[in-house]
């Protein structure tokens, strides 16, 4: 196909499916822990982090990497000690990161071009350096479900049970937010910042509604992400549509897909 | 400590020392002393508000008693080894009110409860799906070992939650209002099997319940928490009428209905 001749493609497509494969992959066990809007909320501090990087000249993605982690870690503990409801928690910081990206980006004046791409995704502006670190950082992602799978299961399934049993369950609940606020990032530039939750999120409830194994429906929710990347980077190029908006287009089409061909 | 006298062959598998456990300035424990010996089969009873699910999240090591000590095989609870923590089976109350909504097979479900065994980086290996396997055919649960969960009824979910304990061997089963969510049908049936689990396989059963009923014939020792330890001892010596009028705090009239 002639799209991928150009370099700016080969690279989208490179970040895109592993975006891919992992926004499902940890947007599961978000899923299932009642948990979805947390990839909201990582994705608005992400925005917050893009702007820091602006203004100081750094890789915004490298600054969007380590403010979310931060931030992801701050939510977890509040969450934890039950000093404030789960929920509201991440009102706090969705506002209060969109707040901060607010103010940042008009002292950064003349960075709104930008913006938009930021917000909605766009192809063309992955850098190589972004695919670099996109890859490497979704290799570790992708080893560490895999290496704790059974673990992130248990915990997830009940944590008061895991910890009668004598499970580490802080460190593993640390470790999905962590997980999810790399993945967040890492999206910002293909599927953009409003628009990441979703691919988190959407193809996993639409592999639930097959009603398979909990092993099965992560596969499933992984393969319609691909196909949703696939098709969204496509149709992208070919019409001049933003990326994100595309591919979460086609996730909503597959779970609409799911759910039509699973009623009850 | 005092063990009662029907049970003074098993050593102690859970002692409670002097547990005290306070909201703040509002107490819920008082001074709760009691042993359970190996194998003992224990129903605790108390009126709404009566610290019951607390003394059980003391045990359990969920929450820190405020004083006192608990001893959970030899061990003090807040140091149980992981070896040891997977030998306690626990249920709580949500599963069996089928408030549970994961989207797992049984089988999923019941081979995790080997995962605490395992290292950080362990894997599941063919040991573990046996003893599931093993869990499973006990908890006769096999048939729709494929199912999910979600599919289940409350009575189910609970055989499946106790296959995940009996799959690491559990020594103690704990089990917050097991029946709540099980239709009066499927409750003889349950307590069949839990009697099973107990005489046959001696595990120490411990559980929480209102229905005096419940506790009176399923249970050999009973255990009366208000705050404080109203009564402890074989059900039907300990349950009468005075002890229940200190539990609830009004006259019951207490029939014990021969089966």
């Amino acid at each position: 196909m002639e799209i991928f001749q150009f370099e700016f493609m080969q690279r989208a497509f490179v970040s895109g499916m592993v975006i891919a494969v992992i926004a499902p992959g940890i947007g599961m066990f978000l899923v299932v822990r009642r948990y979805s809007l947390m990839a909201d909320t990582l994705a608005h501090v992400s925005l917050a982090g893009v702007a820091i990087g602006m203004l100081t000249n750094a890789n915004p993605l490298v600054a969007a990497v380590i403010s979310t982690v931060i931030a992801a870690l701050g939510i977890e503990r509040l969450r934890s000690t039950k000093t404030i409801f789960g929920e509201s928690v991440l009102a706090l910081f969705l506002s209060g990161s969109l707040a901060i990206s607010a103010v940042l980006l008009s002292l950064a004046r003349g960075l709104n071009a930008n913006l938009l791409s930021v917000l909605f995704g766009s192809i063309v502006t992955v850098s190589h350096q972004d695919v670099i670190l996109t890859v490497a950082l979704g290799i570790v992602v992708i080893l560490t479900i895999f290496i704790f799978y059974h673990q992130l299961f248990t915990v997830s399934f009940d944590e008061e049970v895991a910890r009668v049993n004598g499970m580490n369950v802080a460190f593993y609940n640390s470790l999905i937010v962590v997980l999810a606020a790399i993945t967040v990032s890492l999206a910002i530039r293909v599927v953009g910042v409003l628009l990441i939750g979703a691919l988190m999120v959407i193809p996993s409830i639409a592999a639930l509604q097959w009603q398979l194994s909990f092993r099965k429906s992560l596969l499933l929710a992984m393969l319609f992400s691909v196909i949703s990347v696939f098709v969204g980077l496509i149709s992208s190029y070919y019409f001049d549509l933003a990326s994100g908006g595309t591919i979460v287009l086609v996730t909503i089409a597959l779970f609409l897909f799911s759910l039509f061909l699973n009623r009850r | 400590m005092i063990l009662p006298n029907h049970m003074k062959e098993g050593r102690p598998i859970i002692e409670c020392e002097e547990v005290e456990f306070s909201y703040g300035a509002t107490p819920v424990l008082e001074n709760v002393s009691f042993v359970v010996p190996e194998g003992d089969y224990v129903g605790i009873l108390g009126p709404n508000g009566s610290g019951k699910t607390t003394l059980l999240k003391i045990i359990l090591g969920l929450i820190k008693p405020t004083s006192g000590q608990v001893r959970v095989m030899g061990t003090p609870v807040d140091v149980l080894p992981s070896s040891l923590r997977s030998q306690i089976g626990f249920v709580p109350q949500r599963i069996s009110e089928g408030r549970l909504e994961f989207p797992a097979t049984v089988e999923e479900i019941v081979v995790s409860g080997r995962i605490p065994l395992r290292k950080v980086l362990g894997r599941l290996n063919d040991t573990d799906r046996t003893k599931a396997h093993d869990a499973m055919k006990v908890a006769n649960i096999l048939s729709f070992k494929n199912r999910l969960i979600t599919q289940l009824s409350g009575g189910q979910v609970q055989r499946v939650m106790i296959a995940r304990a009996l799959c690491t061997d559990a020594k103690i089963l704990v089990l917050d209002e097991p029946t709540v969510g099980v239709d009066v049908g499927s409750q003889e049936q349950f307590y069949e099997f839990i009697k099973e689990l107990n005489e046959e396989m001696g595990i120490t059963i411990l559980f929480v319940s209102h229905d005096i009923d419940v506790i009176t014939h399923e249970s050999k020792t009973v255990l009366c928490l208000n705050r404080t330890l109203v009564c402890h001892g074989p059900s039907r010596e300990v349950l009468n009428s005075e002890a229940l009028q200190k539990l609830y705090g009004k006259k019951l009239k207490f029939i014990l209905h021969g089966h």
